[in-house]
């Protein structure tokens, strides 16, 4: 065993790129639990997304396009989800249950010619002589856009929900459906834009892990990174930078594990492998007390009787 | 007399089945408290909500200032000058006041200056509240206000009040007369809905009385009687239940200083409650409603069970038993909502029936189920208490509010407890089926039984108790004898102005 | 204009159409999709549903038919208990490997030995591990609120990584030449599910599938537990006005869920896969999610989808060497089935409304 392998700068740079597909699938996700509803299908989207992005990429040779189609992929499979629960009244957490199921087999059929191809590589950003800067350049000015974007997106979430009317709108039709319906809001609009917007963000993240951080294409590659990110909104109560920093949190220990698989610590792989789940899992233990913090409508169907 | 504010003529609404509104006409001037009056079920809810365009009206027309009005959406009922105040508030707990009232205005300003806006308002009106705390906190009538203060922000020209004194204790009902005398007095019109009648005689310049969906009467409150004005909204005369006037048997139900803790974020929790309960009377417990109802009735049913200690029944200590154990031993209870809590709303009446059922009337047999014998109970049920219903197969759910609520009565009533305790009984339920409803609760307890009943209805309780208690943010008062209370002792009891505190809080 | 009501009592006739039309529309859609991938759609639904039925090689089909209903009729009764109650377990992948894996150890753990009392032991130490492994989200739900969704399925992964390190690891055949994955059972006949007929697919699983079939129909039907699981799910608020402990119930449907997960996995690693190796298992555990609904969460219903769920398994291999339909299509397949059953569902408690636009 050879800890001294492990670079520290490149090790915590590495948070970054680990954390980053939870950060987009965990804060689509935040917002559309917010307006009530539990989509459990975000592992689908996510697989769905990274097929859709690295298809596309690699056929027009533009990262940017495949995360653009990444988005669009997933957002076109969440629509399938918002038309079963908020137009077909089903049970939310049957329907994204299929959502998942489809999504992995759909992925799976799409991505059957792209396996073991090498995805296009999308450059870092430049941020000229602040990148130089020793040790806080390689963390924090040496990644690609899509890094920075996921910032971007949960800084913007947070803002738009505590800041705007129509985060305003998106957490009373979360809190009370029927008073909010009540009070003249198109509750299955604002949730069907919810779900879509949640669908695009899992699609990116998914893509993510495709196009950059592994990067290759293999049948049902999310590996469950999909469901970490449900655990993780509830870890973070449903606040948007909570979920920042329980993926920073999660990918510092993915991170770690791999680098202890590298060092070769005399831990079988297949446990080093396991424990980020078990983390999820005594994390979720931990935190469930507070389940005060939900959205009171999360999980309910509407359907306005009058 | 000048153009009405409001002119409504010739309104009908049809559901399958029943015609809500038939060819209702009325006018509502500016400035005028104008009186809706009627039974549950008479019309005036389908009646307000097209007002208000949560409802298109099939057929009729509507006029605002002479020109014609036809709300499609409550946005533009709103924009029209037109507010309203719901019987169920559409509150968001979770939100602060200041949020909750932004989200039902159409150009809300930013939240620092409604805040400003709000306490104004708050001040102005005599209405104390603060912006900034969590509406889940508020009492009823604190949560009224946040309402009535939402719809006066907008300028309403007229402002709808759909049963305000419901949820309020005397005193707050003076607070929140005032407010709309005031109101009144500045040119805004108050369609003002309700069933009690001596308010509306304090209150309101002009009545109309629906029943069964049509006008059948206008009348100046202040010059009718309250009985000739009930005359008119029940169309019969209704058999009132009489007191055996039993003397009080043996100790059946003691508590203790009964605790409990609150049951999530926005509960109550219950604070040191004790008293006995005896054989043969009948405890009423009144309160406004989120004062740890609820919560009482599952400490005594068993659903949240409580310390060893706290409940005895007769000489046996049942604190930490729960339902099924104190239903054996003759304890039983009715919660006050029947649609998902007292019954499942998609399951059979026989189901339901085996639901609260199985141990006392032995439908079951070593943890197998005899349905038999628990469609033989439903159909008892629903021959004794005159259920409508087309038999025991049907769901809960297809039975009308009433009949259901006669059904989980009944179902109880049949197993003979010894205890019964019941919270609202005769909620939303017509006036000769709640007749039905207290008789059986007085002839339980001319049979030997002690109740007690939670209600809301002050009216219900006098007529049915031998002592009244009140609850009070989860504190139970000394019951006392029923006879010769009054009114303001009443108000005294329930908390009287213990809103008024959130004024300095 | 066109309104949803509702019904004032659930559609018994919709409950028991809509399976059916969901399986038309999935095989309409699905014949397109098939037609989008080149393949004749006809001939491709014909060789799914009819070639492992009536085809040339039925008489070697049909028992397959048996051998791959069982693990989903055993699963699925299992989840659906608890899907009735609103608990919702997706973790039975995972128990299905944990019962293999303490099915497969108890057996192993004997060798050369043979008696009797082997094959017994390997049923209780598999039912044991499904058991266990579905314990744990009960327990966790039950003392701290966990939800049991997230930890079940988490359990999926760590169960996976288990079975690769048992496959490479503790359980290795010491005689397998260095290659992964264990003894084979088939071979070790104190340890073997065999047919008990020969050649008919009739193994033990099989008739504890149909046992657990009769015990899940009786439960529902007569029993108080059985009540007690479907008030939960209806109306959880009247179930604990009447009395029904809510803990008690999440441990008993988990337990039975993971316990009869963890069956099925013990039957196929001792009888039709013969040995643990690092993907044995083929995901019956999430497609008997599929199976529970589509069966309607009834016993009876269960056996039927989980018997056509085997059809489009074993049709689908079939399509897949003679037409090269890739197996991604019938998982879509599959997908889609659960789509139509959870939208056409709405017509169970709702009914369309026609009527002519108002005039405002």
């Amino acid at each position: 065993m050879d800890l001294s392998a492990i670079n520290p700068v490149l090790f915590i740079a590495g948070f970054f790129v680990a954390a980053t597909p939870l950060i987009f699938a965990a804060i689509g996700e935040l917002v559309v639990e917010k307006t009530g509803v539990l989509n459990l299908g975000v592992e689908g989207m996510m697989i769905t997304g990274a097929i859709c992005g690295f298809a596309v990429a690699v056929e027009t040779e533009s990262p940017l396009l495949g995360f653009a189609a990444a988005a669009l992929g997933g957002a076109l499979l969440s629509t399938l989800f918002a038309f079963l629960t908020q137009v077909m009244l089903a049970n939310q957490v049957a329907s994204g249950l299929a959502l998942t199921l489809f999504g992995l087999g759909f992925s799976a059929l799409l991505g059957q010619s792209y396996a073991g191809m090498k995805p296009p590589r999308l450059e870092d950003v430049d941020f000229g002589p602040l990148g130089d800067i020793p040790v806080i350049g390689p963390v924090f000015f040496s990644h690609d856009i899509i890094v920075y974007l996921g910032l971007g997106i949960v800084i913007a979430v947070w803002a738009v929900l505590k800041f705007s009317r129509a985060g305003l709108i998106l957490r009373a039709v979360g809190e009370n459906h029927d008073a909010a319906h009540a009070l003249g809001f198109k509750v299955k609009r604002v949730r069907a834009l919810a779900i879509m917007f949640g669908g695009a963000c899992a699609g990116v993240g998914g893509a993510y892990i495709s196009l950059i951080r592994v990067p290759q294409w293999t049948e049902g590659m999310t590996a469950g990174i999909g469901w970490i990110a449900l655990a993780l909104v509830v870890f973070a109560s449903w606040r948007a930078f909570r979920v920042l920093l329980g993926a920073y949190l999660f990918g510092g220990l993915v991170q770690l594990q791999l680098n202890l698989q590298g060092a070769g610590v005399a831990i079988p792989v297949e446990y080093l492998a396991m424990s980020p789940y078990v983390i999820t899992i005594v994390v979720l233990v931990f935190l469930s007390r507070s389940r005060s913090a939900a959205p009171g409508s999360l999980g309910r169907i509407f359907h306005a009787s009058s | 007399m000048t153009t009405p504010l409001l002119s409504l003529s010739a309104l009908t609404k049809a559901y399958p089945g029943v015609v809500a509104n038939d060819s209702v006409s009325l006018d509502i001037g500016a400035g005028q408290v104008h009186a809706l009056l009627g039974e549950n079920g008479a019309g005036k809810s389908t009646l307000v909500k097209m007002i208000y365009g949560l409802v298109k009206p099939d057929a009729g027309t509507m006029q605002m200032n002479g020109a014609p009005f036809t709300p499609s959406e409550p946005r533009a009922a709103r924009a029209a000058g037109v507010g309203m105040v719901f019987q169920h508030f559409s509150l968001f707990d979770a939100m602060t006041v200041a949020e909750n009232i932004a989200l039902g205005m159409e150009n809300a300003p930013k939240l620092g200056a409604l805040s400003a806006q709000i306490t104004a308002v708050s001040e102005s009106y005599g209405l104390p509240l603060s912006p900034d705390r969590i509406v889940g906190d508020l009492s009823a009538g604190e949560r009224q206000r946040v309402e009535i203060i939402r719809c006066l922000l907008q300028e309403p020209k007229l402002l709808i009040m759909d049963e305000p004194t419901s949820v309020l204790t005397p005193q707050e009902v003076e607070i929140l007369f005032k407010t709309l005398r005031k109101l009144s007095a500045e040119g805004t019109a108050i369609l003002y809905i309700s069933h009690k009648l001596e308010e509306i005689r304090t209150l309101c310049d002009h009545a109309t009385i629906l029943r069964l969906g049509k006008v059948v009467g206008e009348c100046t409150p202040r010059e009718t009687t309250a009985r000739d004005m009930a005359e008119m909204m029940v169309g019969k005369l209704l058999s009132t239940p009489t007191r055996a006037g039993q003397t009080a048997g043996d100790v059946m139900l003691t508590l203790s200083g009964l605790k409990a803790p609150a049951p999530n974020m926005f509960g109550i929790s219950l604070k040191d409650i004790s008293m006995e309960l005896r054989a043969g009377e009948i405890l009423g417990i009144g309160g406004v409603a989120g004062n740890g109802q609820d919560e009482l009735l599952a400490a005594l049913s068993g659903e949240r069970p409580v310390a060893a200690g706290m409940l005895r029944f007769k000489d046996t200590d049942i604190g930490p038993l729960g339902p099924k154990a104190r239903r054996a031993i003759g304890l039983l209870a009715a919660p006050e909502e029947r649609m998902g809590h007292a019954a499942a709303p998609d399951m059979s009446l026989t189901e339901n029936a085996m639901l609260t059922g199985a141990t006392r009337m032995q439908l079951q047999n070593s943890g197998f189920l005899n349905w038999p014998a628990a469609t033989r109970f439903a159909e008892r049920v629903i021959a004794q208490f005159d259920v409508r219903t087309s038999g025991p197969a049907a769901a809960a759910r297809s039975l009308s509010g009433g009949n259901l609520q006669k059904f989980v009565i009944g179902r109880e009533v049949m197993q003979k407890p010894e205890v019964f305790v019941v919270n609202q009984p005769t909620w939303g339920v017509d006036a000769s089926a709640a007749a039905a409803i207290r008789q059986a609760l007085l002839d339980m307890a001319s049979e030997g039984a002690a109740l007690i009943v939670i209600s809301q209805d002050l009216d219900e309780l006098m007529e049915i108790s031998d002592r009244f208690a009140a609850l009070n943010e989860g504190r139970l008062t000394p019951p006392r004898a029923a006879q010769g209370i009054t009114v303001e002792e009443i108000g005294l009891m329930m908390g009287g102005a213990h809103d008024m505190e959130v004024a300095h809080a | 204009m066109i309104a949803l009501v509702k019904r004032p009592e659930p559609s018994r006739v919709f409950s028991l159409a809509a399976p059916l039309l969901a399986v038309l529309a999935t095989m309409v859609f699905g014949g397109l999709l098939f037609a989008v991938l080149g393949k004749d759609p006809i001939e491709a639904i014909a060789t799914i549903f009819w070639e492992p039925l009536f085809g040339e090689f039925a008489f070697f089909y049909r028992p397959q038919l048996l051998i791959k209903g069982a693990p989903l009729v055993l699963i699925a009764i299992g989840l659906s208990l608890g899907f009735k109650a609103g608990i919702w377990n997706i973790g039975a992948e995972g128990q299905y490997i944990m019962g293999a894996l303490f099915g497969a150890g108890a057996g192993l753990a004997f060798y050369p030995l043979e008696s009797a009392f082997i094959f017994p032991l390997m049923v209780l130490a598999g039912a044991f591990g499904g058991w266990v492994w579905a314990m744990i989200p009960a327990v966790l739900k039950v003392k701290f609120g966990t939800n049991e969704i997230l930890v079940s399925l988490m359990l999926v992964y760590v169960a996976e990584q288990f079975l690769a390190s048992m496959s490479l690891g503790l359980l290795r055949n010491p005689e397998g030449m260095g290659f992964p994955g264990s003894r084979n059972l088939q071979q070790y006949s104190s340890a073997h599910n065999a047919d008990l007929i020969a050649g008919s697919g009739m193994h033990w699983g099989v008739v504890v599938a149909l046992i657990a079939v009769i015990f899940a129909y009786v439960l529902l039907a007569r029993h108080r537990l059985g009540f007690a699981i479907r008030v939960t799910g209806e109306a959880p608020r009247a179930a604990a006005f009447s009395g029904i402990n809510p803990a008690r119930l999440v441990l008993f449907c988990l337990g039975m869920s993971g316990l009869l997960a963890g069956l099925a996995g013990m039957f196929e690693v001792s009888g039709p896969a013969g040995q643990v190796t690092i993907d044995f298992n083929v995901g019956y555990g999430f497609t008997a999610i599929i199976v529970a609904f589509l069966g309607r969460l009834h016993p009876v219903g269960i056996l039927l989808a989980g018997l056509l769920m085997a059809l489009t398994y074993i049709g689908g291999d079939i399509a897949q060497s003679k037409m090269g339909l890739p197996a991604a299509a019938i998982q879509v397949f599959q997908g889609m089935l659960l789509f139509f059953l959870l939208a056409l569902d709405l017509f169970t408690n709702y009914r369309l409304q026609f009527k002519r636009a108002e005039a405002v």
